[in-house]
């Protein structure tokens, strides 16, 4: 989450084009302030301005409190450290909220050719499923689809968006349910 | 089924064809001499009470100057004009302004609507005809019957079979990239023609031509269950390619038409399938803890290339028919992906990625005699003409926008754009149909 705490404006304007991706970098970017703790009041103040009222067990409560996505380094699939951190989040949530079923997305960044990048994206979706698993999330409840490099959420030529579209998102009651 | 019947279009081999003169050829072009000197040639408006003579010969015009290998002469440099294509031009006219060959044509309505066309080729040194033929076909055909023509004229002087009267399927790609929309669409080789085979509602990727060039394999999500799909291109009908417990993806033809070849994505490995298409059998050709992708038979259908990471990066293997003897053929820096066997058999082509770049190149298919022809910040996806000397591909320039077809040829020298109304990607070259 920590990594897309401060989009550069220049990339805010070019996601603008759709309102919902938007929505969604200014969340995370929220939430991603709420984890620091040096930040006085910050977590009030979120609460009330930036998530507006997140219900718990809602999806806006899983989306900007929790964290829905995670990014992986280039060309591998092995689960992060702060993407371990975030995952341990969704499993809590998840198992206190079991009315869910989730869908996760597995993406990759366009420096790749498109058939290998859907299997990558594939296989990123696969191995967050399999740590969700063994943080007691049934594999019932979980589905996977990979995008390949077909769906980015940031564009520009750099790192700084390729790293943000190697990413396994995990939407609840998603595609296909 | 013939060729030239394909479309309702008729060729009168008998008719002028007979009046030509077997004469010892001066005018050749050897193309594996490599980077060739192009052919002066003079293409005059065909003879016509209508603007369609002058199409006509546009389109021939532009078929050859684009291969690279003909240098159409300036029109306003001719002297003799051609008014009666049937007898023989003033070879002294034409001479004087370089022009090694010559070609004129007529075009006309016949009584029951049709047209009917005609050319001649001439050598103008030899001061003989090299070939000449008549059509006839509905007006609505007239672009085909030109490619049709330019075909003729490229085969006689090459003596190679000439890739104009193809099409190619590709993805259309519009709107802005974290929002793309992608169709199926099919074209004639040269960019018109344009027509869409999908609705855009669903992603679709990788199209690629059955043999007998009725049939596209390729994937879509419909349903957000990314699967391989067969569509009929004269009736529209689409359907599932298999029964498999996952993505398929990445499908192709093999040479006969009687299998797809496709990846199967299981957790997180991919592995190559065929599917018969007429007994419904699903075989297995690799099982590795990899990612085994983009299948692609040799010509003869005796042999596969395919990409795999199996041994860390992507990289190049080929194997039997039926799976047997997988070995590595790429070895250079970078990784290699989405290897296509020549319809000539003697080379693949492939996608590299090395230092930041993504070139397109082709090495024999024992991994030998590797040669990049075309480099740059995003290159992707060669597929080959029927006659193997030319190949397209997508191009994705950095900065905004979105990728475009390109075509350049094995020398590396002739690379050129095909404009396509949208964004392009994914392109698939058609056979010829014998």
């Amino acid at each position: 989450m920590s990594r897309i705490d401060t989009p550069a404006m220049s990339r805010m304007q070019t996601l603008a084009r759709n309102p919902a991706v938007i929505a969604l970098t200014l969340a995370l970017a929220l939430a991603g302030c709420a984890n620091k703790k040096n930040l006085p009041n910050s977590a009030g103040d979120l609460g009330l301005n930036g998530a507006g009222s997140a219900t718990p067990g809602s999806t806006q409560d899983f989306t900007v409190n929790v964290g829905d996505r995670i990014f992986f380094d280039t060309d591998s699939t092995s689960v992060r450290a702060d993407a371990q951190q975030t995952l341990d989040r969704q499993a809590q949530w998840l198992q206190r909220y079991p009315k869910y079923a989730i869908t996760i997305e597995g993406h990759a960044d366009e420096r790749g050719t498109r058939e290998y990048n859907l299997a990558l994206g594939a296989r990123r979706a696969a191995s967050t499923k399999e740590y969700l698993a063994s943080r007691g999330i049934p594999a019932s409840r979980m589905k996977t689809i990979s995008y390949g490099k077909e769906r980015p959420v940031a564009v520009c030529d750099d790192i700084s968006c390729w790293s943000q579209n190697r990413r396994a998102v995990t939407v609840l009651g998603g595609a296909g349910m | 089924m013939n060729r030239r019947s394909f479309l309702g279009l008729m060729m009168a081999g008998a008719g002028v064809s007979a009046l030509s003169t077997p004469a010892h050829a001066l005018v050749e072009i050897n193309i594996n001499k490599g980077n060739v000197e192009p052919l002066p040639i003079a293409i005059t408006d065909f003879v016509s009470n209508n603007e369609l003579g002058a199409q006509i010969s546009q389109v021939v015009a532009a078929d050859l100057q684009r291969s690279g290998l003909f240098a159409p002469v300036n029109r306003a440099a001719f002297i003799e004009k051609i008014t009666d294509p049937s007898k023989a031009p003033r070879f002294e006219d034409w001479k004087a302004i370089n022009a090694q060959a010559l070609v004129v044509g007529r075009v006309s309505r016949e009584g029951d609507g049709r047209l009917r066309a005609e050319f001649r080729l001439w050598d103008t040194y030899a001061g003989s005809q090299m070939t000449g033929q008549q059509f006839f076909t509905q007006p609505e055909n007239w672009r085909r019957l030109a490619h049709i023509i330019a075909d003729a004229i490229y085969e006689r002087i090459t003596g190679e079979k000439g890739y104009f009267d193809t099409r190619v399927v590709f993805v259309s790609e519009s709107g802005p990239k974290t929002a793309r929309q992608r169709q199926l669409a099919i074209m004639d080789q040269d960019g018109f023609n344009v027509r869409t085979l999908t609705s855009g509602k669903d992603l679709v990727l990788t199209p690629r031509f059955s043999p007998n060039r009725q049939e596209v394999t390729y994937m879509s999500f419909e349903g957000n269950q990314p699967r391989v799909y067969l569509l009929q291109l004269e009736t529209g009908q689409r359907e599932v390619v298999g029964n498999f417990p996952g993505m398929t993806f990445s499908p192709r033809f093999s040479p006969d038409g009687q299998k797809v070849i496709m990846s199967l994505q299981q957790e997180g490995n991919a592995n190559i399938y065929t599917m018969d298409l007429r007994s419904r059998t699903t075989t297995r050709l690799t099982s590795t803890a990899a990612i085994d992708t983009a299948p692609s038979y040799a010509p003869d259908g005796a042999r596969i290339a395919f990409e795999s990471d199996r041994g860390g990066k992507q990289q190049i293997y080929v194997m039997g028919a039926d799976g047997s003897g997988q070995q590595r053929i790429s070895f250079g820096d970078g990784s290699y992906s989405t290897p296509v066997w020549s319809p000539r058999g003697d080379l693949i082509a492939f996608t590299k990625q090395s230092g930041g770049k993504f070139s397109i190149g082709v090495m024999k298919p024992d991994g030998s005699g590797e040669r990049i022809l075309t480099s740059g910040f995003h290159n992707e996806g060669p597929t080959w003409a029927p006659n193997g000397r030319v190949l397209m591909f997508f191009r994705q320039n950095a900065g905004a926008g979105g990728p475009q077809l390109y075509s350049i040829d094995l020398t590396g020298y002739n690379e050129l754009q095909v404009k396509t109304p949208a964004y392009g990607s994914d392109p698939a070259w058609s056979p010829l149909l014998e």
